[in-house]
């Protein structure tokens, strides 16, 4: 055994562990703000992931404990379960964390090996197939007269006999929702702000969702679990390009701080463009990678078919990865001002 | 000390361990029964045996002599007889067994005439000879051979001398007892070098964990009759590495895939100076050193060793415990495992680290590569590992020597860090041996190419001189016959005659060649044969043509280098 013959204590389950701690501020503020039924959601994605990686990993001849110890399957579960509706059904969980690790993850080759970020290609498959299910977002707790308990919850999704009326009383579009549909009425954004849903500078239960997550982003970034690169410059995408919208027109364009406060944007920052499998790796790739995704995340809110553009925006980047690498090697040690990799 | 100070990108600070060995005064190792002393222990080539078995030789005895401009003498570090010229397990990566000279001591420790040099009166290039005979070579690791670093050349300026007491791998001390103990014979090494290299700055570079050696080479700076600047840097690995020391105290780099001294500056290492100062001033060669026993072993501390003890006597001296798992020769980040303890403590043993499995536990399973560029972060020659580690896996070694694979200083960092545990640097390794094995083999390739078009050339060329013959007979025949017909015979021959000479001398030179040609192919044919348990002398010889033979490859190969370049 050659040198060195001692190492860090880090490993990756330690790295898993950590980003799954750090979403736990985000998870009790979810609870608080809309009700417990993202508990379920999260049970379900969970179980489901870990039975799927363990099928996979029997199945491509892998040993199962150094893998399901890992972690990285339940960050997986965890980041797809918290874009979902939180009352969406119980086999669109199942199918798109299946999704997720079978195709997205181990046909790719398993952990490291996935060109695109998993939850993502989970989240994406499911808003094409099912755009309907997708909008069956539960309504923060401040404007439901008779929120859902967590048996409630768990009906809804298991597709018990719930009332029609109950759902609809519970159920509310997402401030994003508002925003694309109002706007595609002709209104204008300061008409549409007036809604109930909205709060301060985002939803109304949104923006404290968006500042837990934010919080959770930055204990990882104290902890340099992440580094500050890809969420500064996602954040700075997303507040640039609303700003430059916004200043220009801001009857047609919603408000910077508004795109800024949105849960997704918050989890996309900290959470899924920071994910190291299928990000860039060198120090300005970050930068680029970060940006990009944030510029294309509004792009696709304004003039996109959907109402967030998040997941598409890092899949989207995600194919860039290669290409941002190779041409933003970093000068090394000693090296000539500016050495570039030669193309392949 | 105000010096602004910069900053080296990367490192790590693994845990020091360097109080259990430090506190313990140095102890002079005891004569061991048996020395067995490498002839190569030096970078460059090894030195020429100059002593049979049965040769009684003495303390400081000159028993191998450098060979070539690259190379340093070794000498017997004990009175007694020369058993053994043969190949002997060393500590080298290799584990391969390497040439060495064993005596038997006779305990009497005598030395043989020695005394101190003038250096100030020889002339420079001298002095160097004098101190590659006297087997000088770094002690800090690499062991070039010092003779070489101290010739500033004729362009080259060493206005900065920086003295590295870095030592900044975990449990080493001997450089930081050495500068405790002896600052005043280190500096006037330093005294020495300066006076070689016409350096006007000289520093000294100590991490900041070791506060009494600071203090004791201040004391001895303040003595000289020089300035010498001791300047305390932060302790992070790989500080102490020379490229590291340079940019910390310089803010300098070393332009990548040149040395130091073209941009003005030498390194050498503290227990270097030491031994130069030994060697001027008391004409003592390169016999011994501080050596650190630490680790797994009851009594850790530093030892006064001479050069081919071997290992288990100072592991017995610091107390063997049980549960030795292994041994490593220099340090937990860069050290090598030792194949056994028969093996002798050489020039660059700066370390003898004893491990257990609670100091040491093996390594958990490796994980695949998640990207996630911690690696990057802590690598001080500011290189991206994970890419590297891709190409390298995938046997893409030209994109991993675009991507810099031979900046890699093996520090270890990376694979510190690495969460994946993956063994990083070993990924590295392979991938440079990989490149030299087929570097070699193109070049043997690129021999064998050219020697059968040369045939082709000459086969050709006989064919063709022969039918030039053949047609310079038959024309020479014909004008014959002519010149019979016609009765003008010495007016038409003498032009034929002429042209055919000239032909015919040419034809002899080819036959000689060709044959000259089959006996050289005839010899390199049979050369690969008969290589096996051949005399240290033929072996030796065998060496020489080697090396020969590399040097005309190699000189015949560069003009073609800027050509095979992307």
């Amino acid at each position: 055994m050659p040198s060195p013959f001692i190492i860090d204590r880090s490993s990756v389950t330690q790295v898993m562990a950590w980003v799954l701690a750090a979403l736990l501020p985000g998870i009790a503020v979810y609870v608080w703000a809309f009700g417990p039924g993202i508990l379920v959601t999260l049970a379900l994605a969970t179980v489901t992931a870990l039975a799927a990686e363990a099928a996979m990993l029997k199945a491509r001849g892998y040993p199962a404990k150094p893998f399901l110890t890992d972690l990285s399957a339940i960050v997986t579960a965890w980041l797809l379960a918290l874009s979902l509706p939180s009352l969406a059904p119980w086999w669109l969980i199942v199918t798109g964390t299946l999704f997720a690790i079978v195709v997205a993850k181990h046909l790719y080759g398993g952990l490291g090996q996935n060109i695109f970020n998993p939850a993502m290609v989970g989240y994406a498959v499911l808003i094409v197939s099912f755009p309907v299910q997708m909008t069956q977002w539960a309504g923060p707790l401040e404007l439901t007269a008779t929120p859902l308990t967590l048996a409630q919850s768990a009906s809804v999704i298991f597709g018990g006999e719930v009332p029609k009326a109950t759902l609809d009383a519970v159920t509310m579009a997402t401030p994003l929702d508002s925003l694309r549909t109002g706007l595609l009425q002709q209104h204008t954004v300061d008409e549409i702000m007036t809604q109930p849903i909205f709060g301060h500078y985002g939803g109304i239960g949104f923006e404290w969702l968006a500042a837990a997550f934010l919080l959770g982003g930055l204990l990882l970034w104290a902890l340099r679990i992440i580094g500050w690169q890809v969420p500064l410059a996602f954040l700075a995408g997303i507040w640039l390009t609303a700003g430059f919208l916004h200043f220009f027109d801001p009857g047609r364009f919603g408000a910077p701080w508004f795109h800024l406060f949105a849960p997704s944007v918050m989890l996309g920052a900290f959470f899924i463009a920071t994910d190291p499998v299928s990000g860039a790796t060198t120090p300005r790739g970050k930068l680029i990678f970060g940006f990009g995704a944030g510029f294309l995340t509004i792009v696709i809110r304004t003039w996109g078919g959907y109402p967030d553009g998040v997941a598409f925006a890092i899949l989207l980047m995600n194919l860039c990865v290669p290409l941002i690498d190779q041409y933003t090697q970093p000068r090394i040690y000693g090296g000539a001002k500016n050495t570039k990799a030669p193309p392949a | 000390m105000s010096r602004e100070l910069f900053k080296f990108k990367g490192g790590v600070h693994p845990p020091e361990h360097k109080a259990e060995s430090n506190a313990r005064p140095v102890r002079a190792a005891p004569l061991p029964k048996k020395l067995v002393i490498p002839l190569r222990q030096h970078i460059g080539s090894p030195a020429k045996p100059l002593v049979s078995v049965g040769d009684r030789v003495l303390k400081g005895q000159m028993i191998g002599e450098a060979d070539g401009t690259i190379s340093a003498a070794v000498h017997a570090s004990s009175s007694g007889i020369v058993t053994a010229v043969d190949l002997q397990p060393v500590p080298h990566v290799s584990g391969l067994p390497d040439l060495c000279i064993s005596i038997e001591t006779d305990g009497r420790d005598e030395w043989m005439e020695h005394g101190p040099l003038d250096y100030r009166a020889l002339a420079p290039a001298d002095l160097r000879i004098r101190l590659r005979d006297l087997g000088l070579a770094g002690l800090g690791g690499a062991v070039f051979p010092s003779a070489v670093k101290l010739d500033p050349g004729a362009t080259q300026h060493c206005p900065t001398l920086i003295i590295n007491g870095g030592e900044c791998e975990p449990w080493i001390t001997c450089d930081d007892v050495l500068m405790r103990s002896r600052a005043d014979e280190i500096l006037q090494g330093v005294a020495i070098m300066r006076h070689l290299l016409g350096s006007t700055e000289i520093l000294v570079g100590i991490e900041d964990n070791k506060p009494e050696a600071v203090a004791a080479m201040q004391a001895a700076a303040a003595r000289m009759d020089f300035a010498v600047e001791i300047v305390v840097v932060p302790a992070r690995y790989p500080g102490g590495g020379a490229k590291q020391m340079i940019q910390v105290l310089t803010g300098r780099e070393v332009p990548s895939g040149k040395l130091s001294t073209d941009i003005g500056i030498q390194v050498f290492n503290v227990g270097t100076a030491y031994a130069l100062a030994r060697a001027v001033h008391h004409g003592e060669p390169l016999i011994s050193r501080l050596v650190t026993v630490t680790g797994h072993v009851l009594r850790p501390q530093n030892f006064e060793v001479l050069i081919g003890t071997p290992m288990h006597v100072l592991i017995a001296l610091a107390g063997e415990r049980d549960g030795t798992t292994g041994v490593l020769m220099g340090g937990p980040m860069m050290g090598m495992p030792m194949p056994n303890l028969d093996v002798p403590v050489v020039k660059a043993t700066n370390c003898i680290l004893v491990q257990s499995a609670e100091l040491f536990p093996p390594l958990p399973k490796a994980l695949p590569c998640i990207r996630c560029t911690r690696c990057a972060d802590a690598c001080p020659a500011e290189l991206q590992p994970q890419e590297l580690f891709r190409f390298a896996k995938a046997g893409d070694f030209g994109r991993a020597q675009e991507y810099h694979l031979f900046d890699c200083i093996e520090c270890g960092c990376c694979s510190y860090v690495c969460p994946s545990h993956i063994p990083l640097v070993d990924f590295y390794r392979y991938a440079k041996s990989e490149i030299w094995t087929r570097e070699k083999d193109k070049r043997a390739a690129d021999l064998a190419r050219e020697r059968h078009e040369f045939r082709q050339f000459r086969q050709e060329r006989e064919k063709k001189e022969k039918a030039e013959k053949l047609a310079a007979k038959a024309q020479a025949a014909r004008a014959q016959a002519a010149l019979d017909q016609t009765q003008r015979a010495e007016l038409a021959a003498a032009p034929a005659a002429g042209a055919a000479a000239p032909s015919e001398a040419d034809a002899k030179k080819a036959l000689i060649a060709a044959a000259l040609a089959r006996a050289q192919a005839k010899k390199a044919g049979a050369a690969p044969k008969n290589t096996d348990h051949l005399s240290p002398g033929t072996q030796r010889e065998i060496e020489e043509i080697e090396a020969r033979r590399a040097k005309i490859r190699e000189l015949a190969r560069q003009p073609l280098e800027p050509d095979e370049k992307p």
